[in-house]
Order: structure tokens, then sequence, then C-alpha cells
């Protein structure tokens, strides 16, 4: 058996050992991203999510300004403290609309009451459909859309206050 | 530790606290009316992957957003469209992961060429082992 | 006090296998003689392991909450059996399980291995040795199984009901006794390459070990899909998962490695194969180790234990590999074979056996660890699962199978008879099998076709080598192998069948409408609230008919509320051609229920064919075993009159 057949299995096993080792140093990352950053969004008009108020479409995303869309759902504990980081969002001048994934009227408006309301429509989801659509794995998400309808970010997991300056310079650069 | 247990616990049972309050999608839990059609839908879904399971496919996850993209698969098959445009379109979504078959991109094609390539090498290694001409 | 006993039992059994190690040392480059006392200290440092095991076990018993791993994972409610199974449910108390069957195997060589040369011996315990003092470190430095906790509380965390189950409790000993046992193969291997003592006296002393610990692995794989297939609530028994494939992966490394034996044994051939392949399969084992505690895979079966620890399983890993790899790169020169084989020759067909085996091992090994290649170089994440398997291995798997049907007809060094005679019978059967699939059911996938016509060639083939014996007189591993290979077709028929022929129906119906799935009429009679010692349930009462008589299933859900979660407990119901699969799942709000209902022809023989592999393997190694000793006994009946 000629020398380099005899050395080829420890050679292989070196790569194989140099790969664990930066996968050992690099954690699996699980969260997924929506490969849509860079894309439009795609065509869609949901069903109002509470009557009186109003419902989003994909042609109130591209209206020359950046919007902060927000996938969420009552039932989902994070957004209830995510709703006051995006209340004072709102108040600093950002367009929210809120995607609702697997709810009822009832508990939104319950959900709402309690925590506040950011949102300046909100489009119901309830089968997920939309979510699918965008890339999404799970609430709550959000996404910065701009003026032209294309998604610039996607942020996974609540926003926290102290994501909101980089929300807030996104959105600028969204411009 | 307990991790494993718990995790391998986590596929035989559904925790409770990540539900919503609405029932599964009308096509989450039932076949589809025509049987080649259902057939083709399960083959799709055996194919992709459940996002929020720990490496499952969606046939069968118990998770909720599964439930939902089996109904959207179930649908969209219904409708007529074919497996491989819903698995594009799904691709563009949230990239190749979500296919457990990998794609015919060049990422992939090792995966294809490997069985080749090592019976290659089986054979060339085994060549002189094997005498092909038979001695009188 | 117990586990105090414990913990300076594994510190002595530590201490012996340094020692050991030392003693090889001196052995080898100067006098065996030195060496004296190696078979008894391997022989102590097993029964130190054994009762350090023994240790765990008693805290475990006597739920003895000082002991930080009995808080972890017991509960004083919880039932006797899973309190002592719960000793090796978690990472600590396996490893400390892994190590016992090692150093208990060392002994057990120690004890019982007479074939080799004494040189031989010196040297594979010595490799043995090394194996458990890594394994011993990484216990006593990183994965104390006895640390204390002060004060003691008042009662575990470890109650959670899902994992209170036979299955889990049992599945894993199996496995380890089979993954481990592959340790000695790895030990006499590494040892003869020492010693540069590579011959057919060396596959006989490996044979047995390595039947021993593939038999386990066998079983060990087979109970554990069939745990899958009941529990998960959807008819699947193999799902390709990494940590699966983990333990698939040694299981193609000793199954390669038993036949490459039988040649390093009958001709003192294919000496590098068999060296790199005993080397290979308990590395495969430690890969799978490492995967499943290291964090490094998603999987639903990974144990995540800090990137330390992972870090410290490679680490012995790399060491002992590539210590076993540079060792065959440097003595591989010596290792001279022989004449080429006939190619129509036994010999022949095991080594193409191998090489096929080989490949398909390759196959899993890259499709498991091809992601995390893909990630590392571009950043890109895909996914490899069982589409890519199925597809790849599948083929793979049934040309080896057609081998299996005509390898054991071949002679040694040359075929005389002619094979293809014999084998009329078995080609017509399959044909025919094939012809039939193609006449009733012509819309089934051509995988599963071909795995009934290779099934129907192998199940009359496999037999083919008991005909025209005198079955008494045939040796009882001629029979072991019969079993065995007739076991890949009962399961491959099996597959087969599940794959072509199960009927699925999933719907939502009321109380007192009906459902066909295959020739079953299936009624839901009613749903009724239930509970158990620990959780609430809703019981389905489903009456399933196909003619004459009614059966009664009673699928359940069960709620639990620590942690929150809910399970399906499927009713199944085996009859002589398939089962019949229920699951019942949630309601409807239009007052329906979920229901899922399989019926699954054959799907048994699955899990029937595994056991027979498993039952053919102890019948070869029940077979040499016998053998062994009645040579020896008339050995010593020769010495006793005075033939030398």
């Amino acid at each position: 058996m000629n020398r380099a057949l005899r050395f080829a299995p420890l050679a292989v096993l070196l790569l194989i050992i140099v790969a664990l080792v930066w996968r050992l140093a690099t954690p699996v990352d699980t969260t997924v991203h929506s490969k849509l950053e860079g894309k439009p969004v795609p065509v869609f008009a949901l069903a109002a999510a509470l009557p009186g108020k109003p419902t989003v479409s994909s042609a109130d995303l591209a209206t020359g300004h950046p919007r902060l869309v927000n996938v969420f759902a009552s039932w989902c504990v994070p957004c209830i403290s995510e709703v006051k980081v995006l209340q004072s969002l709102k108040e600093s001048g950002v367009a929210i609309d809120g995607i609702d994934i697997r709810d009822r009227p009832v508990d939104l408006a319950n959900f709402l009451g309690r925590n506040g309301d950011p949102y300046q429509r909100i489009g119901s989801d309830p089968q997920s459909g939309l979510q699918i659509a965008l890339g999404s794995s799970g609430v709550p998400e959000s996404f910065i859309v701009d003026g032209k309808g294309i998604i610039r970010y996607q942020h996974i997991g609540a926003i926290t206050q102290s994501d909101v300056p980089m929300i807030l310079s996104k959105l600028e650069r969204a411009r | 530790m307990r991790w494993r247990l718990v995790a391998l616990a986590l596929i035989v049972a559904t925790p409770l606290l990540a539900d919503s309050n609405l029932p599964p999608a009308y096509w989450a839990n039932r076949q589809l009316p025509d049987s080649r059609q259902e057939a083709k839908a399960q083959a799709l879904m055996a194919e992709l992957r459940c996002l929020v399971c720990q490496g499952q496919s969606i046939a069968d996850s118990d998770a909720e957003l599964a439930g939902d993209m089996r109904d959207l698969v179930r649908r969209r098959i219904a409708a007529g469209e074919k497996p491989s445009a819903i698995r594009s379109w799904l691709v563009q979504r949230y990239g190749t992961w979500i296919s457990y078959k990998p794609t015919a991109e060049p990422a992939a094609w090792p995966l294809w060429l490997a069985p080749i390539v090592l019976l290659l090498i089986g054979a060339w290694l085994i060549r002189r082992r094997i005498r092909l001409k038979t001695s009188s | 006090m117990i586990a105090e006993a414990g913990l300076a039992a594994l510190w002595l059994a530590a201490g012996l296998a340094a020692y050991q190690f030392l003693l090889m040392i001196l052995a080898l480059r100067s006098d065996l003689e030195v060496a004296r006392p190696m078979r008894a200290i391997a022989v102590v440092q097993g029964l130190l392991t054994l009762i350090s095991f023994a240790m765990l076990l008693l805290v475990f018993a006597r739920t003895d909450m000082s002991v930080a791993l009995v808080f972890e994972n017991s509960h004083s409610a919880k039932p006797f059996i899973y309190k002592v199974a719960g000793a090796w449910g978690n990472h600590e108390g396996s490893m400390l399980m892994w190590v016992t069957i090692l150093a208990v195997a060392g002994a057990f060589v120690a004890l019982f291995s007479r074939r080799t040369s004494e040189r031989t011996l010196v040297a594979g315990l010595g490799s043995q040795a090394v194996l458990a003092l890594g394994f011993y470190a990484f216990l006593l430095i990183a994965s104390n199984p006895f640390a204390r906790l002060f004060p003691a509380p008042p009662d575990g965390q470890g109650l959670n009901p899902l994992l209170q189950d036979p299955g889990l409790a049992f599945h894993p000993p199996t496995l380890y006794l089979g993954y481990v046992g592959l340790s000695v193969a790895f030990s006499l291997a590494v040892g003869a390459l020492l010693t540069g003592e590579v011959d057919s006296r060396l596959a006989r002393a490996m044979r047995p070990w390595v039947l021993g610990a593939w038999v386990l692995l066998t079983l060990g794989i087979t109970a554990g899909s069939y745990w899958a297939y009941y529990e998960l609530g959807w008819g699947g028994y193999w799902f390709w998962d990494p940590v699966e494939n983990a333990s698939l992966m040694p299981w193609l490394a000793a199954t390669a490695l038993l036949h490459s034996i039988n040649v390093l044994a009958a001709r003192g051939a294919l000496k590098a194969w068999t060296m790199m392949l005993a080397v290979i399969a308990f590395s495969m084992s430690m890969v799978g180790t490492f995967l499943v505690r290291s964090g490094i895979l998603t999987s639903v079966h990974a144990f995540a234990i800090d990137p330390e620890r992972g870090t410290f399983l490679l680490a012995l890993l790399a060491i002992y590999v590539g210590a076993a790899f540079t060792l065959f790169a440097l003595r591989g020169a010596t290792l001279k074979e022989g004449a080429p084989f006939e190619l129509v020759s036994r010999e022949s067909g095991l080594v193409i056996n191998n090489l096929i085996l080989s490949v398909i091992l390759g196959i899993v090994f890259l499709g498991t660890l091809y992601p995390l290649f893909v990630e590392a170089v571009s950043g890109e994440k895909l996914s490899v699962g069982a589409p890519y398997f199925n597809e790849v291995a599948g083929p793979l798997a049934l040309v080896l199978a057609v081998l299996v049907g005509i390898g054991p007809l071949l002679s040694w060094r040359r075929q005389r008879r002619p094979v293809l005679k014999q084998l009329t019978v078995p080609a017509l059967l399959g044909a025919t099998a094939l012809a039939i699939t193609i006449i009733l059911s012509p819309d089934i996938a051509i995988l599963p076709r071909l795995g009934f016509t290779v099934a129907a060639f192998l199940a009359a083939a496999a037999i083919l080598p008991l005909i025209g014996r005198n079955p008494l007189r045939t040796p009882l591993a001629t029979w072991g192998m019969v079993v065995a290979h007739s076991g890949i077709a009962v399961a491959l028929f099996g597959m087969g069948a599940n794959a072509a022929f199960t009927s699925e129906r999933l719907a939502v119906i009321k109380p007192g409408e009906q459902l066909t799935v295959g020739p079953w009429t299936v009624e839901l009679n009613a749903v009724t609230p239930t509970a158990g010692k620990n959780y609430t349930a809703i019981e389905a009462e489903l009456r399933a008919t196909r003619g004459e008589g009614v059966v009664t299933l009673k699928p359940q859900t069960h709620y639990y509320s620590d942690p929150p979660t809910e399970t399906n407990e499927s009713a199944i119901q085996t009859f002589w051609n398939g089962q019949l699969y229920t699951v019942v799942g949630k309601s409807d709000p239009s007052g329906g229920w979920q229901v899922r209902l399989w019926w699954k022809p054959f799907v048994t023989l699955i899990f029937a064919g595994g056991a027979l592999i498993a039952f053919g393997g102890a019948l070869a190694l029940l077979g040499r075993l016998w053998r062994l000793r009645r040579a020896r006994e008339a050995s010593a009946e020769w010495h006793r009159r005075g033939y030398a």
C-alpha cells in the first residue's frame, strides 16, 4: 500500500476535526431567517382583524414612507412587553402595522385593551398564510419595509428597549 | 443531562404554552379527496422541514405552524400547482434549509456525486485484490 | 458514603488503567515479563468500575437526594424500576456506564482471550486501558456523577412522566453494550498493529467480540426503531435523524468488519481493510457519543451540554482516532497482502460486500455532516434528510441484498461448482414477485417494487447453504448466517409493504361516524375523558371491522401539567398480515375529533427481521464459542494423554 493511501484516513480525520472544532466555536443558530430581505413584499390583502380598525395590504406598504410591520398574536407571551416598546416607537413617529397570527377578534381586543394599541392597521392571518409568505417562522417578528415596498430588515424576536436606536436608524436608512 | 430527555420529550409531546386559541387549519389534518393529489402532497410534505421543530418534516409534526404549512401545501396541490413550484416558493422565503431533499444547486452537487465517487474510489482500492482474468 | 465509595473506586480504576498503560509501554520496549500482572490488573480495573457503577445504581435506588445527579434526575414518587434506570438516563450516569462497559470488556478479554500471542494481548489490554483512561479523566474532571449537594433538598426534579417508558429506559444499555463492545476490536487491532501480528489468529480472537457487540447493536437499533414507531404517533420507524445515523454508522462498520474478519481468519488476507474497519467501528461509536452530547447537531435525541464538555470529548476523539490512524499509516507497509483473489470466489464476494457497506457508511456520514461543512465554508444552511438517504442508500442496500444471496454459495479460493444453477430457483422467485407486483400493484414506487423482488430472491437464496447438508451436522455458525440473511429478506419485505401498501386516513369525525382505511371500516364510538396518576386524558373508542369480528381500539391523548404538554398514545392492534394503528387528536369546533388511522400490512416484519438478524448473529456467536470450547477440551485431552 503506498504512502499516500496510508495517510489518507489521517488527512480526512483532520478535515473532520477542523470542521467540528469550528462548529463548537460558532454555536448553531437555530433561528430561521427570511430570505426576502432586499426583495419586495409579496402581494397580499388581509381581512380586518378588528371591526373598525383598518386592515393591511401590500399596497399600504409602498406609500413612500418606511413602515414597521409587526408579526404578533394575543397568545404570544413576549409580545406583551414588546407592545410597550412599540408604543414608544409610535410616539417617535414610526408607522406600525400589525399582522395578527391565528387570533380571534375578542382575544385581540382584550390584548390591545390590556396592553395598548400601537398599530395603525391590523390584518388577520388566521392560518399563518402571510407569515409563511414573508418567510417568518414565529412570533414576534418585525419587518422594516421601505417606501417602495422592499423589505429592508427582519427582526426576529421581540423588539426590546435596547433595540430601539438600531430600529430607528434602520428606518432612517430606509427612507 | 436532563436536556436530552426534555428535548426528546418535546417530539413526543407538544408544549401547550406556545399554542394559539384557534383550531388547526382545515387541511392540516384532513386528506385531499383525490388520492393522487394527496399522494403528491404527502410526498412533498415529507420533504419540507418543520420551522419550529428539532429536525422533523412537516408531515409528522404536531406543531401548529407545521399544520398551517400542510394546509398550504394541500390547498395549492388541490389548485393544481406542481410540488416543485411550491417547494421553490418556500425556498425563496426560507432558503434551501427548508428542503430536506438537497436541491439541484451547486452546493448540493457533492452529495449527489458522492455515491459514484465513493464507489469509484472503492473499486480503485480493491483493483489489485481481485484477479479479473481467470487463471487456468 | 456510598457515593464517595463509588468515586473512590473510579479513581482507583483510573490509576490502574494508567498503570496498565505504563506496563504495556515497558513490556513492548523491553521484556514481556514485565507485563505479567497485566491480566490481573485488567480484571481488577473492571471490577472497580463495576463497583463504582453499582454505587451509582444504589444511590438512585435509595433516592439519595444529597447526590446532585439524583436530585436532578429522580423523585421519590418515581416507580422503582425507573429510579434505577434514571441512573443512566443522564449525561454523567451514561458516561459512567460507558466507561464501566469499557473496563469490564477489558477484564473479559484478559480472562478469556487465549488465541492471540501474549505480546499482542498485552498491547491490546494496554490500548483498552488507554481508551478507558481518557474517559475516566472526562468523568473525574468534567462530569462527576457523584457530586454532592448540600443541603440535601427534600425531593428531586426528575418526575417527567414522559420519560417513564420501558423503551426509553432500557434502550441505552443495549446500545451502549454494542457501541462500547466494539472497543475490543479497536484495542486488539491497535495492539496487533503495535506488535506487527496481524494475522488469522488475530481475526479469530477478535471475531466473538465483534459478533457480540454487533448482535447487541442490532437489537438496540431495532428496539429503538420500534419504540419510535409506536410512540411518535405517525407510524414512521426511521427518520435519518443525525443521532439515529450516529447509531447506524458503527453498525455498518461493524457489519463490514464482521465479514472482513472472516476473510482474514480463513485466508489471512484483507489485513489492512480489517484493521481499518476495526478502528473505524469504534471511532464511529465515539463520534456518535460526541455528536449527541456536544449540541452541535439539531436533533430531538441530542443531549445539550456545555461546549466545554463537547471540546473535551472532541479532544479525546482526536487523540484516539488520530493515534490509531497514525499507527495504521506507519505500520501499514508491514501488512503484506497475499495473492489476489479469483473473481468468482467467496473472498471476492466479501470484498465487494465490504465495498458496498463502506460506501453506504460513507454516504450516511457525509449526509449527516454535510450541512455542517457547507455552513463552515460558505455560511449557507442546507438540510439533508430522509429523501436524500432513501434515494441514495436504498438502491445500494438492494444491490447488497442481492449479493448477500449469492456470496455464501461461493467457495473459498475458487468457485468450482456452477453457482448460477443453484440460483435458478431464487431468481425465478424474484422474477415472479416482480411480475406479481407489476400486475397487482402497477402504481407503487420503484424502490418498494424492487424491495419485494430482492426479498423474494434472498428469502430463497439464503437457505441454499443448508440444502443437501445434514441439519444436525451443519455448524451452528452456518445456521446463524442463514437465519441472519433470511432476517434481511424478512425486513426488506416488511419495508416494501410498509412503503407501498400503507393506507392512511386522516379525518375529523363525530361519534357515530365511520371511516374506511384499507380493508377496514372504523367507527368512532365515543370520546370520553379519563385520567391517570399524573395526567388527564381523552380516550376515543374505535370499533374496527373488516368482515368478521369487531376489534376495539382506544387511543388516548394525555395532558400533563408539569411541564404542560400533551402526548398521543396510539392504539395498535396486530394481525397476522399487518397492524391497525390509530391515534386521536384534538377536537374540532364543529364537535368532531381529529382521528388518524393507518392500516400497515406486514409492518411487524420490519422489526421481526431485525430481531432475526440479531438472533442469527447470536447463533453464530454461540456456534463459534462452542466450537472453541470443544477444541480446547480436545487439546487439553491430547496434552493429558501425552500427545503434545
